[in-house]
């Protein structure tokens, strides 16, 4: 008890000690971050084992003649519909819902699509009809080489609103 | 020290464990059943009922989408009690979420979260929220249609968390979708990370118990005599025990655990519901939006719920259930509003024209969002107003009715979402779906 009060009235003493504690007080915030970081870094999704490659990342669907013009056709195993515009465009939209994340059904009769997990439905190009899906469903760029339908699996992009540029024509 | 010597060394050894969960000698008014209705040593016992069944079904499961169901089906097939085992351990999960939940209540209405048992109180929610993830983390593991679309469903809910919902599912789920290393993480975390963490926090929180002087009482019965806790409290834990254990073997006899068929990414069932726990969740989430129904609302009550504990009260009745007969009827009331106000909610929502549809105009984050947000919380501040100046109660009595209408509340959502709700989620008979 003693020691410790003379060494606190010691400045000298006193500010080296202070001064070492502080180092330990980096050095500990220094190890915990790079802990955390080694943690995060652990989690993050970058289990390459199970990403395609981007070689396989564009995917055959199918030969152009397959899908005749106002046609909408699923593709279950890629999960997504191949809808072919009346004047022969293609577009690829994505199977699911983003509202919570159900897989939506093409309904022929009506020609939307439906959730069934939350009743939002879609029209033929994915714009959302009603509620509570917060935006159109997502779209795949499709490539057309040499009379065959591909899509680009790597790509399933966000969209707010439906614009031509989404559409493939056969060149 | 003369007492410790008396005890003989035999019984010593083979009583040790216990009397080291234990303290040696227990307030006799304490043991009355109806004071806590052994709900934490149920829930301890639970714990161990997974831990034990758990382990043995790992023998048997293989966590990845091509096997895991085959294993469940060969399991239950093909293995002597096989199926039984499998229904021990999801009755026991089922049993646990209920009976932590109702030990939560008990702590609540007797009072016993203000400090010194205000660690207690925190580790307890803690170890709730564990138990809960633990059950959910487990729902993916058969990989069927039920399992799969519930853990889509409820991992979607995390996207709309501002900011750090999409890279929390992006780990959760190690991929956008849910897959293979979705499967390989909720093993984990269900078999290792959250048991492990639970067994822990039990250590903690079993010894803040032992810290505050054990189960709270009444002001009148803290002079009660002191009394041997083996075989006092140690006999009644058992009855306790084996009634449990045996009401969930013969209700694991008589019902089977849900396998429907196996997954398919393909097909969503109609409807595709979230675990029953997350009911009430998806129900907020029919009427608001989500990011006030999965983020605001959670938020603020888990706020509220760290918070309780250091509200200052004057007089405090701690230890008798609803504190007083002013608390009773405080409570009855707060019971009756709760249900009240919430089926005239999910009324009002369903009846009248949909706000986003009347004002396209304005951005849904208000229509759905901010405007439900402050009728339900203005609603909530009149009723303080009301039960304040009806019931002239105190702080402890107010929380109390607070906290009984959120409960009755999320109650009702839940019955609604679970009974209530057919096709495309819409309001339906239960005996219609």
């Amino acid at each position: 008890m003693r020691r410790r009060m003379t060494d606190k009235k010691a400045t000298p003493a006193g500010g080296r000690r202070n001064f070492m504690k502080r180092i330990w007080l980096v050095l500990g915030v220094v190890a915990i971050t790079e802990f955390i970081w080694f943690i995060i870094s652990l989690l993050r999704p970058s289990k390459d084992t199970h990403k395609s490659r981007p070689a396989e990342s564009l995917r055959l669907i199918g030969s152009v003649e397959e899908f005749p013009a106002g046609s909408v056709t699923p593709d279950r195993v890629n999960r997504l519909y191949i809808v072919r515009e009346k004047d022969g465009a293609f577009l690829a939209l994505s199977l699911t819902c983003p509202h919570l994340g159900c897989s939506v059904l093409w309904n022929e009769e009506t020609q939307q699509f439906d959730c069934p997990c939350h009743s939002s439905s879609f029209d033929r190009r994915g714009i959302v009809l009603s509620s509570p899906a917060p935006r159109p469903l997502d779209f795949l760029p499709v490539i057309i080489e040499e009379g065959k339908v591909k899509v680009d699996m790597s790509q399933v992009t966000k969209r707010k609103r439906f614009e031509p540029t989404q559409l493939t024509y056969v060149l | 020290m003369t007492e410790h010597s008396a005890t003989p060394k035999k019984e010593k050894s083979r009583f040790g464990l216990i009397l080291h969960l234990h303290p040696r000698k227990v307030r006799a008014s304490t043991l009355r059943f109806s004071l806590t209705f052994g709900l934490g040593g149920m829930a301890a016992l639970l714990m161990v009922m997974q831990v034990v069944t758990g382990l043995l079904l790992k023998f048997h499961y293989e966590p990845s989408p091509e096997n895991a169901y085959n294993s469940i089906l060969n399991l239950q097939e093909s293995l002597l009690f096989g199926k039984m085992l499998r229904n021990i351990h999801h009755w026991s999960a089922i049993a646990f979420v209920w009976i932590a939940f109702l030990h939560m209540l008990r702590t609540a209405f007797t009072g016993a979260y203000r400090p010194p048992r205000d660690v207690t109180w925190i580790t307890g929610m803690a170890l709730l929220l564990l138990v809960v993830l633990s059950n959910f983390t487990g729902y993916l593991l058969p990989w069927d249609q039920l399992s799969y679309w519930a853990v889509t469903v409820a991992t979607s809910l995390l996207s709309y968390i501002p900011l750090a919902g999409e890279p929390i599912r992006k780990v959760l789920l190690g991929g956008a979708e849910v897959g293979q290393p979705t499967l390989t993480n909720f093993f984990n975390l269900h078999t290792g990370v959250i048991p492990l963490s639970i067994i822990a926090l039990m250590a903690w929180h079993f010894w803040r118990i032992r810290r505050a002087g054990g189960v709270i009482v009444a002001e009148k019965d803290r002079e009660s005599p002191m009394v041997d806790t083996r075989p006092h409290l140690v006999n009644r834990e058992f009855v306790v025990a084996l009634v449990l254990f045996a009401a969930i073997l013969l209700i694991s006899s008589l019902f089977d655990a849900p396998l429907r068929e196996r997954a398919n990414p393909a097909f969503s069932p109609n409807p595709a519901k979230a675990p029953w726990y997350f009911m009430g969740l998806q129900e907020l989430l029919i009427h608001f939006h989500p990011v006030f129904a999965v983020f605001v609302l959670p938020a603020s009550v888990l706020a509220a719920a760290v918070w309780m504990p250091y509200v200052k009260s004057s007089d405090a009745n701690y230890g008798i259930w609803f504190l007083s007969d002013n608390g009773i009827s405080s409570a009855k009331t707060a019971a009756a509003a709760g249900a009240l106000f919430t089926v005239i909610f999910i009324m009002s929502s369903e009846l009248l024209p949909d706000p986003e549809a009347l004002l396209p105009a304005v951005p849904p984050l208000l229509t759905t969002g901010l405007i439900p947000f402050i009728i339900v919380t203005s609603t909530m501040w009149l009723f303080i107003k009301y039960m304040r100046r009806r019931f002239s109660l105190n702080r402890s009595e107010l929380i109390q009715s607070v906290l009984v209408l959120m409960v009755v509340s999320y109650a009702v959502l839940t019955v609604t979402g679970i009974f209530f709700r057919g096709e495309g989620m819409n309001l339906a008979w239960p005996w219609n779906i």
